[in-house]
């Protein structure tokens, strides 16, 4: 048991210490996959408001792909990604393998459909009505996106925690696209890995701890929306 | 209605198809400025469907709208012409935000400026009785409550014309009673055209000037409001009008000129002419039709009455009466007095005899 409560001591002192490796590796997490959700919320939301109203044919198909999406393997996404940055790949030009660039496409990658999935179920979830409701007032096409993403905004917000919670806590993709060099791409799932690969079980149970404490902060935001959602 | 006179809005050659299905068929509707337009029909009827076309929130396979004699065609037009209607559905359909911010919407749509969104807020609030709810969160709002600040939603950007669904029908009898006043008087007050679906007779005649009946998706008939109810010429528009029996027969003979008709085998006299052999439907109202014990005098000579041996179906209060549902070998209802439920003794199995007039039996030639 010494290997624990060592670790977890010793955890909660670099913590709270505030220990400059620790907060670097954080604030690069926050910083890559904030800028990763940033763009699958403006990419997710738009898309999948566009999918959700509008009528085409193969929409179902569509929906299903986005779907399926939602689930993509951040390994495969990694594979795929390192593949095109590859110095010989398509976009080997960019250079812009393992570094922090690399691994905000390869988490906005991951994010795009989750944000997208979860943005067609919270417009669809509207009352079919609505949207002939808000025509009905005279107003413009835009203004009436407008008022539906209002009307949905808690599911949207909800859409956004989750497409953040997927790439904060992914470890394939960024290992693999940004290789996990320390002050330049290491995060706190690459740098878990490695230090637990180490036997420096002390700093990778306080990344592990940051890394709980940020789903906990997720999950508490969602429920929070899902019930007042119930309420309604 | 005068003839050169144009239209607010008119339809013409109109058809809806929805997965290959025809739904709509209007060859042609005009509604006249100031006019209320009640459209009535069975479930499933297209009424719902006519409602958004006029409104051009459905997509048409053929036809024109019309508003103010010129064609409804781009999609310029259409945001134009929305912003002269207004919509209300059976359910209240309210944002989130306070019950001002609900009423503001159409303002806000049009750009309004602050002071004057104020104003009509206000005055519309007013004009509809929810003062008081202004501040409240919409979604906490009862259900007549919902509904009023969706009426007031609707006539904040003082509209020509306004459609309504079914408005009332998921609200209690006091609230719709209310609101139905309501609403005729603010239709009065400021002379906005409306076309309203209904399937209440009361709120039809409280607020129509005209009806058009529709079945499968077209209109069979159309005209007065109180020429639907006295001389209805369908069968749905009978009992709509509250003749709740309703007969098919066959004209079998005539006599003194007038039809009697074979229904299930049993001869029903009625007082008006109609070609031998023609299918007719025979509509009664229930208030018509008298009940008493002791022998029928089926096939009596009095010209003026039938009377059938009859068998109580059941029995149950409506409003200050008793429904009584018959079998006379077809059916019949009979509306009596809790008086009357009594001294009959009227109960299920109960044999008695119906009589009713032959100026009771409305006629209408299918």
């Amino acid at each position: 048991m010494g290997i624990f409560l060592d670790g977890i001591w010793q955890a909660f002192y670099l913590l709270v210490t505030l220990d400059p490796e620790v907060l670097r590796i954080t604030l690069l997490s926050l910083q890559i996959s904030g800028s990763a959700t940033l763009i699958s919320m403006l990419l997710g939301i738009s898309s999948g408001a566009a999918v959700a109203l509008a009528e085409f044919p193969g929409k179902r198909v569509v929906i299903s792909l986005i779907n399926t999406g939602m689930g993509l393997p951040p390994v495969v996404v990694g594979l795929f990604v390192t593949m095109f940055l590859w110095r010989n790949g398509p976009f080997g030009f960019l250079e812009i393998l393992y570094t922090p660039v690399a691994m905000v496409i390869a988490q906005a990658v991951i994010a795009v459909p989750i944000v997208t999935g979860i943005t067609i179920a919270a417009m669809q979830n509207l009352p079919p009505n609505l949207r002939l409701q808000i025509l009905s007032l005279g107003a413009t096409r835009i203004q009436m996106v407008w008022i539906l993403m209002k009307e949905a905004r808690l599911p949207l917000l909800a859409a956004v925690m989750a497409g953040f919670g997927g790439v904060i806590s992914e470890v394939g993709a960024s290992i693999m696209v940004g290789g996990n060099i320390k002050g330049f791409t290491r995060v706190l799932t690459t740098a878990t890995v490695m230090e637990t690969g180490k036997g420096n079980f002390e700093l990778a149970i306080a990344l592990g701890i940051i890394l709980l404490l940020l789903a906990f902060l997720i999950t508490g935001v969602l429920t929070i929306i899902q019930q007042r959602e119930k309420r309604r | 209605m005068t003839g050169p006179v144009t239209p607010l809005i008119e339809l013409s050659g109109v058809t809806v198809h929805r997965g290959g299905v025809r739904v709509l068929d209007v060859s042609s509707l005009a509604v006249a400025a100031g006019e209320t337009l009640g459209l009535v029909g069975p479930n499933g009827s297209g009424k719902t469907s006519l409602l958004l076309t006029l409104a051009t929130l459905l997509g048409t396979t053929t036809g024109t709208i019309s508003f103010r004699g010129a064609p409804v065609a781009t999609r310029r037009d259409r945001l134009a012409y929305r912003r002269r209607c207004a919509f209300v559905f059976q359910e209240p359909l309210l944002f989130s935000g306070s019950v001002a911010d609900n009423v503001a919407s159409g303002l806000r749509m049009r750009g309004m400026g602050r002071a004057e969104i104020a104003r009509r807020v206000d005055e519309t609030l007013h004009r509809l009785r929810i003062d008081h709810l202004r501040g409240r969160a919409a979604q906490k709002l009862s259900g007549g409550e919902a509904q009023r600040t969706s009426l007031a939603r609707a006539f904040a950007t003082a509209p020509d014309l306004i459609f309504l669904d079914e408005p009332f029908s998921s609200l209690d009898a006091n609230a719709r009673e209310s609101l139905v006043a309501d609403l005729a008087g603010t239709l009065r007050e400021t002379g906005a055209t409306a076309v309203i679906i209904t399937h209440d007779a009361q709120e039809a005649l409280a607020l129509t000037d005209r009806i058009a009946v529709m079945e499968r998706g077209r209109i069979v008939a159309d005209g007065p409001a109180d020429d639907m109810f006295n001389n209805p010429v369908s069968e749905f528009m009978a009992s709509f009008a509250g003749m709740e029996t309703v007969l098919v027969g066959r004209v079998a003979s005539t006599r003194g000129g007038a039809a009697v008709v074979d229904v299930s085998g049993h001869a029903i006299e009625t007082a008006v002419a109609a070609e031998h052999g023609s299918a007719v439907a025979l509509c009664i109202r229930p208030e018509n039709v008298s009940l008493s014990v002791g022998p029928a005098r089926a096939g009596a000579r009095s010209s003026v009455r039938n009377s059938f041996p009859a068998r109580v179906v059941d029995v149950y209060r409506k409003g200050v009466f008793f429904k009584v549902r018959l079998d006379c070998g077809f059916p019949l209802v009979s509306h009596v007095t809790a008086d009357s439920l009594e001294r009959l003794r009227l109960a299920p199995g109960r044999q008695v005899a119906a009589s009713f007039k032959a100026t009771a039996v409305h006629v209408i030639r299918k």
